[in-house]
């Protein structure tokens, strides 16, 4: 199976097909719904993020606390699509990959290929056996909103698709 | 029959305990479905999704950490005895305490907002929950509970069909939400249908068939036919595990039916992902 290393570069973007299984390796940023539509309102309104996003891979995901003696609790993926609104804005300053699970739309689509942005989906629903993959959780942002906090996540081997490649192709059924 | 007490503290127990064993311990039916699934597949990846299912369960039940991150809003279905007194305190205030513990004390996510529009702030212990209680004759308490996540959630719809719409209106609003839905709630899903009653009735319904175990079938031989066509035609839409491709979008189709208005035929579809997380106890 092809292993990637973060950070992404714009060569191993472009190797990277729809329906190719990965394994992620590296520093990703995490955040869902709360996260985003922060970070959205600070660029409507030209101010500065809370964190750097360039070159980065965010995880759309928000974690089961962890038990004694584990890094992380178990920590799957959420629906991409309710992300939609804010992500063209996020790609245009720089974010180069996304994790999450199911359809996106077409604006974000024509973002990521305008970008040269990769979709990884991680498989909805395992989040037991991927919170194995993640090794270490830090807050990086936004503390008071719990789960949906955004931290950075250590990932090893971390099992992912490549969902929507940089041209738009797409390895879900039925698009 | 003579009354008979039962202590709050003992509901609290029970119900904490229900909540945390769902989310640790998936049921047969659903395990099962899932590996008869994966011989079923053609394709590797689809080979691949449900094997990480499996696996998932494995990790899950031997750590007792939750199946999924999303460990739901706790809904509750209960049958109180009318022969029933709670002491030492409510009933209501009893239940919502052990879905708290539950979700404290277990490691489960917290995923509760207080204000759903404007203030959207976490209550930190998964409450409240939602509770249904219907008073019946006896002396027993009956607890049917699930936890549900909102990827699926999110995905659901009702419809207010009126009876000139049949059997088939019914099965093509059902067919219509399953394909709306695709990718995005977490197949191979369950599906709950609710059919007849009012509005909220067929809603309700829904979701109580959603906490069906996904080997039974409606005890009416037509809705028990229907529950089949369903899956099967469910399973030719080709969206298959996590929506990358297979013959496995659903793994059961459970529906449940009250009787209706002359006038109407409301239908509402309550979908679930594979992890169809519910327990049942007797008090």
């Amino acid at each position: 199976m092809k292993k990637i290393k973060l950070p992404l570069t714009d060569d191993v973007i472009k190797e990277l097909h729809a329906g190719e299984s990965v394994l992620i390796s590296g520093s990703v940023i995490t955040g869902r719904d709360a996260a985003h539509k922060r970070l959205y309102e600070l660029i409507e309104k030209g101010e500065p993020l809370p964190i750097s996003i360039k070159g980065e891979v965010i995880y759309y995901v928000g974690p089961a606390p962890a038990k004694p003696g584990h890094a992380v609790g178990p920590a799957g993926p959420t629906s991409s699509y309710r992300m939609d609104k804010y992500t063209p804005a996020l790609l245009d300053r720089g974010l180069k990959g996304m994790i999450g699970k199911g359809a996106r739309s077409s604006e974000v689509i024509a973002s990521m290929i305008k970008n040269g942005v990769v979709y990884f989906g991680a498989i909805g629903g395992a989040a037991a056996l991927i919170s194995k993959s993640i090794k270490s959780a830090e807050i990086l942002a936004y503390e008071d909103l719990g789960t949906e906090a955004v931290y950075r996540f250590q990932i090893e081997d971390f099992p992912a698709i490549v969902v929507i490649d940089s041209y738009g192709n797409s390895a879900l059924a039925n698009t | 029959m003579d009354v008979r007490r039962i202590d709050a503290e003992q509901i609290t127990s029970v119900v904490r305990k229900m909540f945390m064993d769902m989310n640790y311990y998936i049921g047969e039916d659903i395990l099962s479905a899932l590996k008869k699934a994966k011989e079923n597949e053609k394709s590797q990846t689809a080979k691949d999704v449900l094997s990480q299912l499996i696996e998932n369960h494995h990790i899950a039940s031997e750590e007792e950490i939750p199946i999924c991150q999303d460990t739901g809003m706790a809904v509750l279905f209960v049958e109180y005895g009318d022969h029933v007194v709670v002491e030492n305190g409510s009933f209501n205030e009893a239940v919502q305490e052990g879905v708290r513990q539950a979700y404290v004390d277990g490691y489960l996510r917290k995923s509760v907002v207080d204000d759903p529009v404007f203030d959207r702030i976490n209550t930190k212990d998964n409450t409240p929950a939602i509770i249904y209680t219907e008073i019946v004759s006896g002396d027993k308490i009956h607890i049917l509970g699930g936890c549900k996540g909102f990827g699926s959630e999110n995905m659901s719809a009702i419809k207010m069909l009126t009876p000139s719409a049949g059997p088939e209106g019914v099965r093509n609003f059902i067919l219509d939400t399953v394909k709306y839905a695709g990718p995005n709630p977490c197949p191979p899903i369950v599906v709950g249908v609710g059919i007849g009653g009012t509005f909220e009735k067929a809603a309700m319904l829904a979701k109580k068939a959603t906490l069906r175990p996904i080997d039974t079938s409606n005890p009416d031989k037509r809705y028990a036919e229907l529950e089949d066509d369903l899956l099967t035609e469910i399973n030719k839409t080709g969206f298959g595990p996590a929506g990358l491709g297979g013959v496995c979008t659903a793994l059961g189709v459970n529906i449940e039916t009250y009787p209706t208005h002359i006038a109407g035929m409301p239908v509402a579809v309550n979908i679930c992902c594979h992890a169809a997380r519910h327990k049942e106890t007797v008090i």
